[in-house]
C-alpha cells in the first residue's frame, strides 16, 4: 500500500521518469550497437576483403538502432 | 532593425565563426536571472517568428520576418519586428481594425474583455481566437535558402556538362556526379530494380539532397542557417507522405494481395496477418518521419546542452571541456546527417520497390 502511495507522490514529478526511461533507452541501444560492433569486427577478421561491404552496413544498421533508441528520448521529451 | 543588423553582422560573423555558441539565444527572463537550459533549447529547436542571432548589449538582434494572416477582415501581413521581440502577449499589432497579439510563437487576437491580451482556462490553456497563420517563419525561411542553394548548385552542374567534352565531369559536375552515382547503384537499383528504377531517381534523388542540405543548414552555427528544419515533425511528415503515396499509388496487385491474403500460409493465420499488414503500411512512413524528426533533433539538443553545461556550473574552467566535446558531437553529427539523408532515402526506395516487386508463384 505505501508503495502505491509512493509511487502516486513520486509520479507527479514526471521528470524523474523520463530520466528513467531515456537511461534505459541508452542501455538498450548500446546493447544493440555492441551486438553490431563486435559481430562487424569479428566477420571483418574472418574476410577482411569484404571489409568495405561490412563498414558500410554496420554504420547503416548502427543508425537504425539509434533510432530506436531516439525514439523512446522523444517519448520522454513530451512526458 | 535592417540597417543595425547589417551594421552588427560584419562583427558577429567574425566573433563567432568558430563557436556553436551562436546558436543559443540568450533568453532574457524578467523574474529570475537564472538561465534556464530547457526552455532555451526548446526555443532553439521550436520554429519561430523572428530569426534570432545574438543577444548585444542587453537586446537582442534578430531578423524579422514577414507575418501573414487570414483573418475575418480579409489578408493581414506586417513584419515581425512590430511585435518588438515580444513573445509573451503583451504588445498589440493593430491591422484593419484587429488586434493581434503574439505568445509563445502563436498569433491570436487580443481579447477585448478585461486588461489582460491573453485569457485562459482552468487548465492554463489559451483560449483567444486564432486567426490562420501562414507566414513565413524562421523555418520556412530556411527552407527557401535550401531551395535556393540547391537550384544554384544543380543548374551549375548541369552546365558543366554542356562545356565537357565526351560526358565527363567538370567543375561541381566532380562533386555531385558520385553522389548522383551512389543514389543510383547503391539504393535505386538493388532496391527497386533495374526495370523501373529510372522512374524513381528524380524523387530519391530530391529527398537525399533535400534532407541531406536541410540537415547541414543546421548544424552550422549562424545566421542564415542554424535553423532546426529537419528536425521538424511536419517537415518529415510532409516528406514521408509523399513517399506513402507513391507506395500506394503505384502498388501492384501482389502487393496489396501479400497484405491482405498472404499467399502460402494457412487461412487462420492469413486472417491474422492481414490486420497486422494493414497497420504495416501506415507505420513504415511513421517510423520514417519519427526517425529523421528524432535523430536531428537529438543533435541539436545535444550541442546545446553540452555547451549550455557552462552556464549550469557558471564556470569557465568547464568551458574548455564543453567545447572540446560540443565540437566532437558536430563532428559526429556530420556523419549522422548524411547517414540520415541516406537512410531516408534508402527506406522510400525498399518501399516503392516492395510495392512494385513482382512475385512468381
Amino acid at each position: 500500500m505505501s508503495l502505491i502511495i509512493f509511487l502516486q507522490e513520486t509520479l507527479v514529478d514526471y521528470g524523474a521518469f523520463a530520466a528513467i526511461g531515456a537511461g534505459l533507452a541508452a542501455i538498450g541501444a548500446g546493447i544493440g550497437i555492441g551486438q553490431i560492433g563486435g559481430s562487424a569486427m569479428e566477420a571483418m577478421a574472418r574476410q577482411p576483403e569484404m571489409q568495405g561491404k561490412l563498414q558500410g552496413s554496420a554504420i547503416v544498421l548502427i543508425a537504425f538502432v539509434e533510432a530506436v533508441a531516439l525514439f523512446a528520448v522523444v517519448v520522454s521529451l513530451i512526458k | 532593425m535592417l540597417l543595425r543588423f547589417t551594421g552588427n553582422f560584419s562583427l558577429i560573423f567574425f566573433l563567432l565563426f568558430s563557436a556553436n555558441i551562436f546558436a543559443i539565444p540568450f533568453e532574457k527572463s524578467d523574474n529570475s536571472k537564472d538561465f534556464d537550459v530547457n526552455e532555451m533549447i526548446m526555443h532553439h529547436i521550436k520554429d519561430s517568428h523572428e530569426f534570432h542571432i545574438m543577444d548585444f548589449d542587453g537586446h537582442s538582434i534578430s531578423f524579422p520576418l514577414p507575418i501573414i494572416l487570414w483573418t475575418d477582415n480579409g489578408l493581414v501581413t506586417f513584419l515581425s519586428s512590430e511585435f518588438n521581440h515580444d513573445d509573451s502577449g503583451k504588445v498589440i499589432v493593430n491591422r484593419k481594425n484587429q488586434e493581434f497579439v503574439k505568445y509563445h510563437e502563436k498569433i491570436f487576437y487580443a481579447a477585448q474583455t478585461g486588461e489582460k491580451n491573453i485569457i485562459y482556462d482552468s487548465n492554463g490553456i489559451v483560449i483567444n481566437k486564432k486567426p490562420l497563420d501562414i507566414s513565413v517563419t524562421k523555418l520556412v525561411f530556411s527552407m527557401f535558402i535550401s531551395m535556393i542553394l540547391l537550384a544554384l548548385i544543380f543548374i551549375a552542374t548541369a552546365k558543366t556538362y554542356s562545356i565537357s567534352n565526351k560526358g565527363e565531369p567538370t567543375g561541381l559536375g566532380k562533386f555531385t556526379e558520385p553522389l548522383i552515382l551512389f543514389i543510383k547503384d547503391e539504393v535505386a537499383v538493388p532496391m527497386i530494380g533495374e526495370k523501373h528504377y529510372q522512374k524513381y531517381m528524380p524523387f530519391l534523388l530530391t529527398l537525399f539532397f533535400f534532407i541531406w542540405i536541410n540537415n547541414v543548414m543546421g548544424l552550422i552555427p549562424f545566421f542564415p542557417f542554424s535553423a532546426n528544419l529537419s528536425g521538424n515533425i511536419a517537415f518529415t511528415f510532409v516528406l514521408a507522405a509523399i513517399t506513402f503515396v507513391i507506395t500506394t499509388l503505384v502498388a501492384n496487385k501482389d502487393y496489396w494481395k501479400h497484405i491482405f491474403w498472404m499467399p502460402g500460409i494457412p487461412v487462420p493465420m492469413k486472417l491474422f496477418l492481414a490486420p497486422i499488414e494493414f497497420l504495416g503500411i501506415f507505420i513504415k512512413p511513421i517510423s520514417l518521419m519519427i526517425r529523421l524528426f528524432a535523430n536531428i533533433s537529438a543533435g541539436h539538443i545535444i550541442v546545446l546542452s553540452l555547451i549550455s553545461l557552462i552556464f549550469i556550473f557558471k564556470s569557465i574552467w568547464l568551458a574548455p571541456a564543453s567545447l572540446f566535446f560540443s565540437v566532437f558531437i558536430s563532428l559526429i553529427e556530420v556523419l549522422v546527417v548524411a547517414i540520415q539523408a541516406y537512410i531516408f532515402t534508402m527506406l522510400s526506395a525498399l518501399y516503392i520497390g516492395s510495392a512494385i516487386e513482382e512475385h512468381e508463384h
